[in-house]
C-alpha cells in the first residue's frame, strides 16, 4: 500500500463494508450537506501590525523585555512571563537554524501532494530561545535537510509583498 | 468559606476597536483587574477561566490562547464555552472546593472581527432541521419568540419601547456605553420594523470589549480588600436546542435564578434584590428576564416599566449601565458587563449612575438560537 510519492507500509487491513463514491453520489447514504459562509477580518493589533508592515520592507522585527532580557519573536506588546509591557523594538536577522522539521507528503484533504512540503521551525538569529518562525524550506532536497542546518529567508520581490508571513517565499540553506 | 470578587477590570466598550486585537484589549482589562485586586498574577493566581466560543473568535480550541495575556503561562487554565457568568460559577466552585484560593474569570468580545455575523449565528442552528429554512437574517429567531411572548402577555409596542428609552438614556451616564442616546418612545416607534413585530432599535448592535474578575476565598479576600463583594449565589440552566420544545418564556433564566437565589438564601427576590442587570440584547428579553428572575410578575411588567419602577430613581433599577441596548452585544462577555455594573454599584464606584444597593443580580442568556443562561447574585 502506498500513499503519495513515498511508500508507507501499514498493518494488514481489516475489511469492513466498503462504500463507493457512487453510493454517496446516489444518496444511498443519508446526509445533508452545508457549506457555511463564515468570514472574519482579525484586527492585527499593535505588535503584529508593525511586524507585518516590516515584512513588506523585507525585515523581521521583534520586541524586547528588559526584565527577563528576552527578544520576543514574533513581537508582542507585553512579556507573557514577566507580565509587563515590552521595553523596545529590535530587528532580528532573516537567517536562522532549523530547530525541527517534517517532510510532509499529504495535503489537508488527505490527498497526496505533488511535491513534498518541508515544514520547519526556524530559530531566528537574534531572537531568544524558543522564539522561532514556522515556515517552509526550499531549494533543498528533502533528504539533505537536518536539524541544526543554517537557513536564510527568500523574500518575494518587494512589489509583490503584502504584509503577510508569505512575503517570505521559503527559507533556503546557507551554503558552506 | 465564602467567595468574593476582589478586583475588576475592563476594556472598552466600543463599537469597533481597529487599533487593538483581542489579546491587547484582554491584557488591558486584566492589568486593571490585577491592579484593582492588588495582586501579581504570575505569583498569586491559582486558576484562570476564560469564557469563549470558538465560532465568535474565528479559530478553534481557544483554551490554547488563554494564558499569555492573563499572566497564566504554565498555570491551570481552561475555557468555558459559554457566557462570563458560567465562568463565575466555575471559579466559584474551584474556590469552594479549595482547588484555588484566587481564581480569575475573563471574557471578551471582538465582534467587529466577524464579517458574516448572521451566518455565524446560523452556525448554531441544527444544520438539517433549521439552517436551510428561508434566507432571513437569524434575528428572526428572537422575533418569533417575541411575537409569541408579547401575545401571551398582552405587551404593547409602547411598553417595549420604554425598555429602549430607559436603557439608552441610562447609557448616557456611562462613558463606556457607545450606544447611549436621548431617545423617546416616539423615536422607538419610528424605528423601522425589521423583523415584525421587532424594530431595528430594539436589537442591541455589536460591541467590542473585555472584562476580567479576580475572585478569592474569604480569608484572602479580607487580606486584600476592605470592600469585598460576595458572590452569594450562582446558577445556570439549559432547556433544549429545539425551538419547538423551548419554553419561549425564559424558563432557563427562571431555573438559573432559582438555583442562585437558593444559594444566596433569597426567598423574595422582588423585595431582597436592590438592582439588576439583565440580558436585553433584544428589548423584549428584558421583560422576560425580569419575570424569570421573579423581580416582576407576569402581566405587570409592562405597567411597572411605564411607571418608572425599573428606572434609576425607581424601586428596582434595572440595567443602570445602559444594558446591552446602550453598551452593545458583547457576545460571551455580555454577562461580564452585567456583573461588572453590579459590582461597581455595590462598591459605590458607579459615578453618575450610582444608586444605593446592597444586593444585585446579574443575568445573561446564551443568545439566539438558545434557551440557556446563567445568573449570579452579588452582595456587600
Amino acid at each position: 500500500m502506498s500513499v503519495g510519492k513515498k511508500d508507507i507500509s501499514c498493518p494488514p487491513e481489516a475489511p469492513g463494508t466498503p462504500l463507493k463514491d457512487s453510493d454517496i453520489a446516489e444518496k444511498k447514504v443519508t446526509y445533508v450537506e452545508d457549506h457555511p459562509d463564515i468570514r472574519y477580518a482579525w484586527t492585527a493589533g499593535q505588535a503584529i501590525s508593525r511586524f507585518l508592515n516590516e515584512l513588506k520592507k523585507g525585515k523581521l522585527i521583534a520586541t524586547k523585555c528588559n526584565k527577563c532580557r528576552r527578544i520576543l519573536f514574533p513581537p508582542r506588546m507585553f512579556c507573557e512571563l514577566c507580565y509587563k509591557p515590552i521595553d523596545d523594538w529590535v530587528y532580528v536577522k532573516d537567517t536562522g537554524t532549523v530547530q525541527t522539521f517534517s517532510i510532509s507528503y499529504i495535503d489537508p484533504d488527505a490527498k497526496p501532494l505533488e511535491k513534498p512540503v518541508i515544514v520547519a521551525v526556524i530559530a531566528v538569529d537574534g531572537a531568544s530561545k524558543n522564539m522561532a518562525f514556522m515556515h517552509v524550506l526550499g531549494e533543498v532536497e528533502p533528504e539533505k535537510v537536518y536539524i541544526g542546518m543554517k537557513v536564510k529567508a527568500v523574500w518575494k520581490p518587494e512589489e509583490e509583498r503584502e504584509g503577510s508571513v508569505t512575503d517570505i517565499k521559503y527559507w533556503k540553506p546557507i551554503e558552506g | 468559606m465564602r467567595v468574593a470578587v476582589v478586583g475588576v477590570g475592563y476594556s472598552g466598550f466600543n463599537a469597533n476597536t481597529p487599533d487593538l486585537n483581542w489579546k491587547e484589549i484582554t491584557l488591558e482589562a486584566a492589568a486593571r483587574a490585577y491592579d484593582d485586586a492588588g495582586i501579581n498574577p504570575r505569583k498569586d493566581v491559582d486558576s484562570i477561566v476564560t469564557c469563549a466560543e470558538d465560532i465568535w473568535e474565528g479559530f478553534a480550541i481557544f483554551d490554547e490562547f488563554v494564558p499569555d495575556q492573563l499572566g497564566g503561562v504554565l498555570k491551570p487554565t481552561c475555557t468555558v464555552c459559554a457566557d462570563f457568568l458560567f465562568g463565575i460559577a466555575t471559579a466559584y466552585m474551584q474556590i469552594k472546593s479549595e482547588l484555588a484560593d484566587i481564581a480569575v474569570v475573563e471574557a471578551h468580545s471582538k465582534a467587529s472581527d466577524i464579517l458574516t455575523f448572521g451566518e455565524t449565528i446560523k452556525f448554531a442552528m441544527d444544520p438539517i432541521w433549521l439552517r436551510e429554512i428561508g434566507s432571513a437574517h437569524p434575528y428572526y429567531f428572537a422575533a418569533l419568540e417575541m411575537s409569541q411572548y408579547i401575545n401571551e402577555c398582552c405587551i404593547t409596542e409602547e411598553q417595549i419601547a420604554e425598555v429602549v428609552v430607559k436603557n439608552k438614556n441610562n447609557a448616557l451616564k456611562n462613558s463606556s456605553a457607545p450606544y447611549g442616546s436621548k431617545v423617546t418612545v416616539e423615536d422607538v416607534l419610528n424605528s423601522p420594523m425589521v423583523f415584525d413585530p421587532m424594530r431595528k432599535i430594539e436589537i442591541a448592535p455589536r460591541a467590542d470589549g473585555a472584562i476580567v474578575f479576580v475572585l478569592a476565598n474569604e480569608d484572602v479576600a479580607k487580606d486584600l480588600t476592605d470592600t469585598p463583594i460576595w458572590v452569594k449565589g450562582v446558577g445556570w440552566w439549559s432547556e433544549t436546542s429545539n425551538y419547538d420544545t423551548m419554553s419561549f418564556n425564559a424558563v432557563y433564566a427562571y431555573k438559573a435564578a432559582k438555583m442562585a437565589y437558593k444559594l444566596a438564601g433569597i426567598t423574595n427576590p422582588a423585595k431582597e434584590v436592590d438592582i439588576a442587570e439583565v440580558d436585553d440584547r433584544f428589548a423584549f428579553k428584558e421583560f422576560q428576564h425580569l419575570e424569570a428572575l421573579q423581580l416582576s410578575k407576569r402581566f405587570e411588567t409592562g405597567t411597572l416599566m411605564r411607571e418608572g419602577y425599573f428606572a434609576k430613581d425607581g424601586e428596582l433599577p434595572v440595567n443602570l449601565s445602559g444594558g446591552s441596548l446602550g453598551i452593545g452585544n458583547l457576545l460571551e462577555a455580555t454577562g461580564g458587563q452585567k456583573a461588572l455594573e453590579v459590582v461597581l454599584q455595590l462598591r459605590g464606584l458607579a459615578g453618575r449612575r450610582q444608586v444605593e444597593a446592597e444586593t444585585g443580580v446579574a443575568q445573561a442568556w446564551r443568545y439566539i438560537p438558545t434557551a440557556s443562561g446563567a445568573v449570579a447574585v452579588f452582595g456587600v
